[in-house]
């Protein structure tokens, strides 16, 4: 193999891109990125960074001294792919021809239908999109967030914290019963109460009002909630649309095996474009978490080298966490999996809580709130058991 | 300065012991029955090591996916980019007594903050 390219900058093309010199790849690395940014850290968007705590210099995922003798084409995207040729074409009409391709191509914020233009109205993805909420927010405010998943909560926490006036509308009964299920999402969300943050659940948003500024968020109930900034985050959806006609199976991201091969020899896929197969499940998905899109390339790019002549090893159990209102939450595992979750440690009252989710007396997944430790001991079971 | 850390047979194998001096300083007791020392801190938040996932003589940390080496402090993988610092360990009695490196440490940029009065 003498030339790879992989198409995405962020962290799953930089782990890619690390993984190939590591193992040993010594050809033609071109890295293709569609914002002009060096690889940058997203979870600190949403914290630190809209906070003000971090500098744009912190969040650079490289280290100083880093040489991946690889070519960098920032700022130009892909919009095509020619399966059999394994040709990467580029929006500025040039064309990235490789033995090997890595689709790193990530997901973009959904955004709510007829608010283009309006001022005042964010997503939160990019780290443009962080510098353009933190100029808001430092204004003050009221601020709706709608969609209160993890990237809502946070959002919330942080302009909380910088003193905004904060509501959350989530359409949902209870936020984050998908990822961490009924109860424990609802202790979980409890935290916007707690902080005095409003939390408005079970209700969709009509739309918003506003001439060329946001000024409401207009709920299906008939209510209208005032705001001067809102942020849209009610999730993401890969970024699969230039590989249409590739010849890759494309269903919620690439379809992939579980080491990140598609059906096209010499391309794989990873990160949140990527759908592995999980053995264990039985079924593909989407793991949109950091620790995935760090870990799984190391995988993808050992079948890769290899043509496909190793098995893949297991994978970790997935694994996240998020920071709000100074708790710090972890998971690992799947929630959807179980059949009960008991608290296994602390009180939930205290925002210190270890909880534990089982499927016929096993444990499937774990949640912590402030228990590192304990945590990373039943994390560490989760994967010996698995 | 040699520091006592704690016996070695308080400290189990895939245990850590943190010192609780400033900043902390932590006692990993590998798996294998080596034992070294390095700072608890981890370099990219403030996270305590010896809560960390310790596999052979590497130690993940609690909240994220850096992985630092007990013998070197050399870090594997962002988020951190920094190492910690090592310590020199010794076992004299039946005693882990831990001497200090002199270097300066690599703190995450919120601790800095804390300890120079700024906002965490």
């Amino acid at each position: 193999m003498r030339t790879v390219a992989v198409v995405g900058a962020s962290l799953a093309g930089l782990s890619a891109a690390r993984s190939l010199r590591k193992q040993g790849f010594d050809g033609r690395l071109v890295v293709i990125g569609d914002e002009l940014h060096r690889p940058y850290d997203r979870p600190p968007l949403s914290k630190e960074f809209l906070a003000g705590a971090l500098a744009e210099a912190d969040l650079a995922l490289e280290q100083d001294d880093e040489d991946l003798r690889a070519e960098w084409l920032l700022g130009v995207r892909a919009v095509g792919l020619d399966g059999p040729q394994r040709a990467v074409r580029l929006a500025d009409g040039s064309e990235v021809r490789a033995d090997g391709v890595v689709i790193a191509t990530g997901a973009a914020a959904r955004t709510l239908p007829g608010t283009d233009g309006l001022a005042g109205v964010h997503t939160l993805r990019t780290l443009d999109d962080a510098r353009a909420l933190r100029d808001e927010l430092a204004l003050g405010g009221r601020l709706v967030v709608i969609g209160g998943g993890f990237i809502g909560a946070e959002v919330a926490s942080t302009a909380y914290a910088l003193g905004l006036d904060v509501t959350v509308v989530e359409a949902a009964p209870t936020p984050l019963a998908g990822p961490l299920g009924e109860t424990m999402g609802g202790i979980v969300s409890a935290l916007h109460a707690d902080h005095g943050v409003r939390l408005w659940c079970g209700v969709g948003v009509k739309g918003l009002r506003g001439e060329s500024r946001v000024e409401a968020v207009l709920l299906e109930d008939g209510r209208s909630v005032p705001a001067d900034i809102v942020v849209v985050g009610v999730g993401a959806r890969p970024c699969v649309e230039w590989l249409a006609g590739s010849g890759l199976a494309l269903d919620d991201g690439v379809t992939c095996g579980a080491d990140g091969r598609t059906r096209l020899a010499g391309v794989v896929a990873v990160g949140d474009c990527a759908s592995w197969y999980d053995p264990r499940a039985g079924l593909h998905r989407r793991v949109e978490h950091w620790t995935g899109a760090r870990e799984r390339p190391d995988a993808a790019v050992t079948a890769l080298l290899a043509g496909g002549a190793v098995e893949p090893s297991a994978p970790r159990p997935p694994y996240f966490w998020s920071d709000q209102y100074g708790v710090k939450i972890q998971f690992a595992g799947h929630a959807a999996a179980a059949d009960s979750v008991t608290i296994e440690e602390g009180a939930r009252d205290d925002h210190n809580v270890l909880a534990v989710y089982r499927r016929s007396g096993q444990p499937v997944a774990v949640l912590g709130m402030n228990q590192p430790r304990l945590f990373t001991r039943w994390r560490k079971q989760l994967a010996a058991a698995a | 300065m040699m520091i006592p850390a704690c016996r070695l047979v308080d400290l189990p194998r895939g245990e850590a012991y943190r010192l609780d001096i400033d900043p902390p300083v932590s006692v990993f007791h590998t798996d294998d029955g080596e034992v070294f020392a390095i700072d608890d801190t981890c370099t990219h938040q403030d996270a305590s090591l010896a809560d960390g996932w310790l596999e052979g003589c590497e130690v993940e940390c609690p909240l994220h996916a850096s992985k630092f080496d007990l013998r070197t402090g050399a870090v594997d993988a962002p988020p951190a980019k920094r190492p910690v610092r090592t310590h020199e360990v010794r076992v004299e009695d039946g005693m882990i007594y831990v001497r200090l490196s002199l270097d300066a440490p690599n703190l995450p940029p919120c601790v800095t903050a804390r300890l120079a009065g700024g906002p965490a």
